[in-house]
């Protein structure tokens, strides 16, 4: 894919969160690392150099999610290595960190080689393993972390499982800590949760699904920031959801606790409110109990959004992730009970960040850190930022065009959103990973992609 | 049920006394909807509410078919949508469904062209309950608008309680919850989105002071499993409907249950077959409710 051939982002507007760079100017790229940023007119050198023009568009670090579930291996129907790392980079993803809830597990060497086997063969973007704290998610037994730190895995988590073992969770916080690595948890208390299917509140009343309280997230947030506290241990919460998680971050940060934390685009944006339909028809129509809409922990209230957002702007969260969750439709459009949790999400969370800052409710540039050196550093990953001589990771987007959201036309397999339908701003135009070009709207195929 | 208004709740309730009239022929029977095919689909077992929707039917001279079906798509492994489509291919003009999953009604009609009627869903909603209440109110007390309606029970559980309340309030009825708060969240008064009169009284000899309707509501013994109940000797003391609370209500109260009764539990037998007792009025209303149900339905143009 030429990435030798000097590659000229000519005249966008560069920001750069990490350098505090925001200026219009020019990127060159050659032997796919970063040569030159933000001059003007800069000198092209020999040979002849691609050239994208970039007028009128941000061009920025390659986005870093920290939360992903590529489904592989397993559950290929879901998502393989190839759509979820082509919709990773559709939505402006050079880095993605997959999540360990697959069959097998990622739980040891062998079964992490394996995957990192396939990222190396079909992987369009950076894709950087988690590994399960515990065998199989069993919560009872502990990983060989210091032999999966050493295959390269970059955290411990059994997400989608909450680690309800206190102890255990201790003890993995201990046994990790010399290791950096961050140990995070679905914090969802499985005796709040057994059978629910939604925020409790006025919403889940009336539409008779039992709910789940902010409280089942809290109390084991709550004790694991507390864990961390005893241990030293590295924690890191995944996607926060309450006003409550946000106070308990707070207090253990303040305490001296080593912990980060992480927020959704969707927890940032929606509320349960959806899970009755949207009627606006201006906007898209959901139908009540659409199976789109459920996800865990589940979407909240406008007040919960709203600590969110204040928690993200005042350093409290340290990053946005997107937990990008695809799932096959028979698995959505069932009973609401029964549907499966989670949104297809690489391809609408830089439309849902940007939807904040068009209403004014957070800046450009900071919502570009947030998706990226910030994520990065949580996670202690390279990438995330323009400094030049490092990869050429980069995206180029318009964050002004309108867009509606297309799940037909989504590189992912999973075309699990609440937000189908929805007119929204911020389409990527391309997205370079070492200097090659691996998303480029204008060439864009995504029925080839699709096919077979 | 939400989204009825009260016109169309009295446009119901006026259909099923021109119903009534018909099941008080010698011949019960009228050839309105000959030709059309009416399919029960029951997930759950329900004889009532089965029956009542398959006499109904009848009633109108359509042809039905009882398909009682069993499990969700995932236990079933075969989805609810195609289990529906295929029922519609057979040729069904409306499909009835009670289901296990709150929203499964709305699922089906999301996939089909006929007419969906819920029959029940889970603990969210059972509407032909709701109207038959109604009716059943409006039949015995005259007008609904400034009754007092106690639901007391296991608010949290019921589809009845959930359909009846908005049903109550839209008509401008004084709807008063009762029970343990483990079954009664507070969010149960906030339900119709503070449209119309509902409240929460714990107290059952509160609640009940001066109410017009009593309509108690089935206690399961799981409750008790769950947690959410010491147990239902405790219950009956502080929660049962028995002469000495149902004294504190008006002399012509009406004593209800969507039934199966727990008797000596939520009702005592001496309260249950009293005078102020229409539990098979409420049975036998159930079809003439159903039958304008199935008219206006396939009459006209609503579809629920």
């Amino acid at each position: 894919m030429a990435e030798n051939t000097p590659l000229v982002i000519r005249g966008g507007r560069i920001i750069d969160p990490a350098n505090d760079v925001d200026r219009v100017g020019d990127v060159l790229i050659d032997d796919g690392r970063l040569a030159s940023v933000g001059e003007v007119g800069a000198q092209l050198p020999l040979g002849a150099p691609r050239v994208i023009d970039a007028a009128g568009r941000v061009v920025a670090p390659g986005f870093v999610d920290v939360h992903a579930h590529l489904r592989t291996p397993g559950f290929e129907y879901k998502e393989d290595i190839a759509s979820g790392t082509a919709a990773a980079a559709a939505g402006g993803f050079t880095t993605v960190c997959a999540m360990p809830n697959t069959d097998p597990v990622l739980d040891s060497r062998s079964v992490i080689e394996g995957l990192q086997d396939q990222i190396e063969r079909h992987a369009v973007v950076r894709v950087l393993p988690l590994a399960a704290i515990t065998c199989g998610q069993n919560g009872r037994q502990l990983v060989e972390m210091v032999d999966l730190a050493e295959a390269g895995v970059v955290g411990f988590t059994d997400d989608g499982r909450p680690l309800a073992d206190t102890a255990l969770m201790r003890h993995a916080l201990e046994y990790a800590r010399p290791l950096g690595l961050p140990v995070s948890n679905h914090c969802e208390d499985p005796a709040l949760t057994a059978g629910t299917t939604m925020h409790e509140g006025v919403v889940s009343a009336r539409l008779g699904l039992p709910g789940t309280p902010r409280q089942a997230e809290e109390i084991m947030l709550g004790r694991d920031l507390l864990l961390a506290e005893l241990t030293g241990g590295r924690y890191h919460c995944l996607h926060v959801t309450s006003g409550g998680s946000v106070d308990l971050v707070r207090r253990a940060k303040a305490r001296g606790a080593n912990v980060t934390a992480e927020v959704t685009p969707h927890h940032l944006t929606l509320t349960c409110d959806l899970v009755a339909g949207r009627d606006d028809p201006v906007s898209a129509i959901l139908p009540p109990y659409d199976g789109n809409t459920k996800v865990a922990p589940p979407l909240r209230e406008q007040v919960d959004t709203e600590r969110l957002l204040e928690a993200l702007r005042d350093g409290t969260i340290d990053c946005i992730a997107t937990d990008h969750a695809p799932h096959a439709v028979h698995e959505k459009d069932i009973e609401y009970a029964d549907a499966a949790v989670g949104f297809s999400a690489f391809e609408t969370a830089l439309q849902s960040v940007l939807s904040l800052v068009h209403a004014g409710q957070l800046d450009l540039a900071f919502a570009i850190r947030m998706l990226t050196c910030a994520p990065a550093r949580v996670y202690g990953l390279p990438g995330g930022t323009l400094t030049p001589g490092a990869p050429a990771d980069v995206v180029i987007f318009d964050p002004d065009e309108e867009t509606v959201i297309d799940p037909s036309a989504f590189r992912s397999k999973g075309r699990n959103t609440p937000l189908a339908g929805l007119p929204m701003q911020g389409v990527v135009q391309q997205t370079i990973v070492g200097g090659s070009v691996v998303y480029d709207r204008a060439a864009s195929a995504p029925e080839l992609i699709h096919a077979g | 049920m939400s989204d009825f208004t009260r016109d169309e709740f009295v446009e119901v309730l006026d259909t099923a006394e021109r119903m009534h009239a018909v099941l008080e022929r010698p011949i019960r029977r009228v050839p309105t909807l000959r030709g059309t095919t009416i399919a029960n689909v029951f997930y759950e077992p329900s004889t009532r509410t089965r029956v009542s929707f398959e006499l109904a039917g009848k009633n109108l001279s359509a042809d039905v078919v009882n398909i009682a079906a069993s499990g969700s798509s995932v236990e079933k492994g075969e989805s609810l949508i195609d289990t529906f489509q295929t029922i519609q291919a057979l040729g069904a003009d409306i499909v009835v469904v009670r289901h296990s999953r709150a929203g499964a009604p709305e699922l089906a009609s999301r996939h089909l062209d006929c007419g969906v009627i819920n029959a029940g869903d889970g603990t969210r909603g059972h509407p032909t309950q709701a109207l038959l209440d109604l009716y059943t109110v409006r039949r015995r007390l005259g007008d609904v608008e400034g009754r007092k309606i106690v639901i007391v029970g296991d608010i949290l559980h019921s589809r009845v309680a959930r359909s009846g309340i908005w049903a109550f309030a839209r008509m401008g009825a004084e709807v008063v919850l009762s029970g343990p708060p483990s079954l009664l969240p507070d969010t149960m008064a906030s339900l119709t989105n503070g449209t119309g009169d509902v409240r929460i009284e714990h107290d059952l000899d509160e609640a009940i002071e001066g109410a017009d309707v009593v309509m108690a509501l089935r206690v399961q013994r799981e409750r008790m499993q769950a947690g959410l109940l010491p147990d239902l000797r405790e219950y009956a003391r502080r929660w049962s409907v028995n002469p000495a609370r149902l004294q504190r209500a008006q002399r012509h109260a009406l004593v209800m249950h969507p039934g199966p009764m727990n008797q000596g539990i939520e009702i005592s037998p001496a309260v249950a077959y009293s005078e102020q007792s229409v539990i098979e009025e409420q049975v036998a209303n159930g079809v003439a409710v159903r039958m304008a149900v199935l008219y206006l339905l396939l009459t006209g143009e609503g579809r629920r």
